[in-house]
């Protein structure tokens, strides 16, 4: 019964119990479902992005009243006098310097150690030791933060005043090795150790993914020219897994920035009105310490508003950081692809 | 044999090149330098797992230590337990698992399933900058949201709060990895029997994926027990046991060991500290031996 047109005349009759068959039988096509779950999974994404922007949004919102009153340049100044709320005086100068600069020397030992371990676990380990290796440094990461800071300032802590002295004495000249009569065990520079500890399961676990990942035809090919298995990783294994090293590094930055426990337990604050100094051999705080360390003082809305804008500027430095990082991995998936 | 052959026979070819003494012990030292790279992240590891062991396993094997809790216990005195803080621990992050799962596990089936465009780059890119949110700004958040704007008084409640912005992204990237290895034909097989999206997904998908995902809410439970931040920051130690998330305060082990620390010259309290610390520990590889446990009876095989 069928047209070139693909109109038949059964189209329009009706059936025996008297509906017309293009109607159906109405039986559920679960099209209510879908839009239910379907609503509920981007409802659930939507909740995501609302997170991020109330962050942002609650951040500023309670920084901006306590920045109006302050009475020193907030990115210049290295005071913090929030005792008196209409004659506060913060900056995050010291703070800013401080976070800087023990993430970034955590950083330089913790990416070629973790680069080190990760080749290690892929291309030197025997077979029996490479998974159990590395579920060993990835025990490291089990270890949480307030461990670290507690073990750091009560067990390693002294162990690290003779290399402090050795720096001081040999490298003074330098203004980041210069006298800062601080404790050594309670310096900028040995929690930037300890940092670097906290942070190496990170860099691991994703250099050894991406070195994992290397075609075995680019290695062959490096060894099939006479190449040493060393000449082969750096030909080969190092270059392809170059982007991912980087954003691994970057991930790990982002991780050292925040951390907030170990450099509290670790790192003696400078007594207030301290001069400037660049040594890493001083005492100080960063964004994440500070705010930590005064939580016991969040009275007043003003007072905490200056921490809320301490807390905003680590926000902004994690999250450019994390971007960057995004950037590098979704350019290396560019290029695989 | 052969390879060993050729291996040998490409060796003996490079010794007759003229650098090839040089080049032989750079391979040497970069092989040495590896192992060494090794052995130097041990170190740390052994050392602080004998520290929390020899300092304080002696406490754990005490019964008293998973009885009773610190109530009327000082400084200076020994005796008491943990078990107001253990539970306080299991307690919140319960509950943030409870807020955790629904929202990752739906967001990673919006990323998977449904998500296409703008929007779901959008959320894509939002989950990453919530992976690196540094605790302490999680926990500020929460407390200019529940404390400042709303007047609520810091609760353990406001804790589990602070701690979801961290676990959510966790699971949101664990369940999403697995949602991918799904294969897609158990989704047009499914199709094509006329059953609705929605029932593809509860009913096939999820289920295939389940093991895995389970193995991301464990691991994103053990990331978010150690957290000590938010706790400083949205509530104050507790020494007796209490249940009530929305009024008083409550225990937890992080804030143990950091309310302890100040009397670390005490011999009683440093050795409740380091107990305190191998606890938490304990039961953050137990969730973590658990997920991988869990991820070896996977369905889904990468």
């Amino acid at each position: 019964m069928t047209s070139i047109t693909g109109v038949s005349a059964a189209d329009s009759s009706p059936d025996p119990d008297g509906r017309t068959p293009l109607e159906g039988d109405r039986a559920n096509t679960g099209r209510l479902g879908d839009k239910l779950f379907g609503g509920a999974a981007t409802a659930a994404g939507l909740i995501i992005i609302l997170i991020v922007t109330l962050i942002g949004v609650f951040l500023i919102a309670q920084a901006i009243p306590a920045l109006l009153k302050n009475k020193d340049n907030f990115l210049t100044s290295q005071a913090w006098d929030v005792s008196n709320p209409d004659e506060m005086r913060f900056g995050i100068a010291r703070l800013l310097w401080v976070t800087v600069s023990s993430s970034v020397v955590a950083m330089l030992i913790a990416v070629p150690l973790g680069v080190a371990i990760a080749l290690f676990l892929t291309e030197y380990a025997p077979k029996w030791l490479a998974k159990p290796a590395a579920s060993l440094v990835d025990l490291l990461a089990a270890v949480p933060s307030i461990v670290y800071g507690l073990w750091g300032a009560n067990i390693v802590g002294q162990y690290f005043e003779p290399v402090g002295d050795f720096l001081n004495t040999y490298f003074g000249w330098m203004p980041l090795f210069a006298d800062a009569s601080n404790a050594r065990g309670s310096s900028i520079a040995f929690v930037s150790i300890v940092l670097a500890i906290m942070i190496l399961p990170i860099v691991t676990a994703l250099s050894r993914e991406v070195f994992a990942q290397t075609p075995a035809a680019h290695k062959e090919a490096a060894l099939a020219l006479g190449a040493t298995k060393w000449e082969m990783i750096r030909t080969a294994v190092l270059p392809f897994g170059k982007p991912g090293v980087i954003s691994a590094a970057m991930l790990a930055l982002g991780r050292a920035l925040g951390e907030t426990l170990a450099v509290m337990l670790i790192v003696s604050a400078l007594a207030s009105g301290s001069e400037w100094n660049l040594s890493l051999l001083a005492g100080g705080e960063t964004f994440a310490s500070k705010i930590a360390n005064n939580a016991g003082e969040f009275d007043s809305p003003s007072k905490t508003g200056a921490y809320i804008a301490a807390g905003l500027v680590l926000f902004i430095l994690t999250f450019v950081v994390n971007a960057i990082a995004r950037i590098v991995i979704e350019r290396r998936k560019a290029f695989t692809e | 044999m052969s390879t060993v052959d050729t291996a040998t026979a490409t060796n003996q070819h490079v010794d007759l090149g003229s650098k090839s003494a040089g080049r032989a012990v750079k391979d040497k030292v970069a092989q040495a330098v590896m192992w060494l790279a090794f052995v130097i992240a041990m170190i740390p590891l052994v050392w602080i797992l004998a520290t929390v062991i020899v300092k304080g396993g002696s406490l754990l094997l005490e019964s008293q230590w998973w009885t009773h809790s610190q109530q009327g216990i000082t400084n200076r005195r020994e005796g008491g337990g943990a078990v107001h803080a253990i539970q306080g621990t299991l307690l919140q992050g319960f509950v943030t698992a409870l807020i955790s799962v629904p929202i990752g596990v739906f967001t990673a089936v919006y990323l998977v399933e449904y998500g296409r465009g703008k929007l779901a780059r959008a959320v894509s890119f939002m989950v990453d900058i919530l992976t690196g949110i540094p605790s302490v700004v999680a926990a500020l958040f929460i407390y200019a949201l529940w404390v400042t704007t709303f007047g609520f008084n810091r609760i353990p409640f406001a804790v589990c709060l602070a701690l979801t912005i961290l676990m959510v992204p966790t699971i949101v990237r664990s369940t999403e990895e697995m949602l991918k290895l799904v294969p897609n034909e158990l989704r047009e097989a499914s199709y094509a029997l006329g059953v609705p999206k929605w029932k593809t997904i509860v009913k096939i998908v999820l289920p295939t994926a389940f093991s895995g995902i389970v193995t991301g809410i464990l691991l994103g439970l053990a990331r978010v027990m150690g957290e000590t931040a938010p706790l400083i920051i949205l509530a104050p130690y507790f020494r007796s046991i209490s249940t009530n998330l929305f009024d008083g305060l409550m225990g937890t082990l992080p804030t143990m060991i950091n309310d302890g620390r100040d009397n670390m010259g005490l011999l009683p309290t440093q050795e409740r500290v380091w107990a305190a610390s191998l606890t938490l520990i304990l039961l953050i590889l137990v969730l973590n031996l658990l997920g991988r446990l869990v991820s070896r009876m996977s369905k889904v095989k990468s």
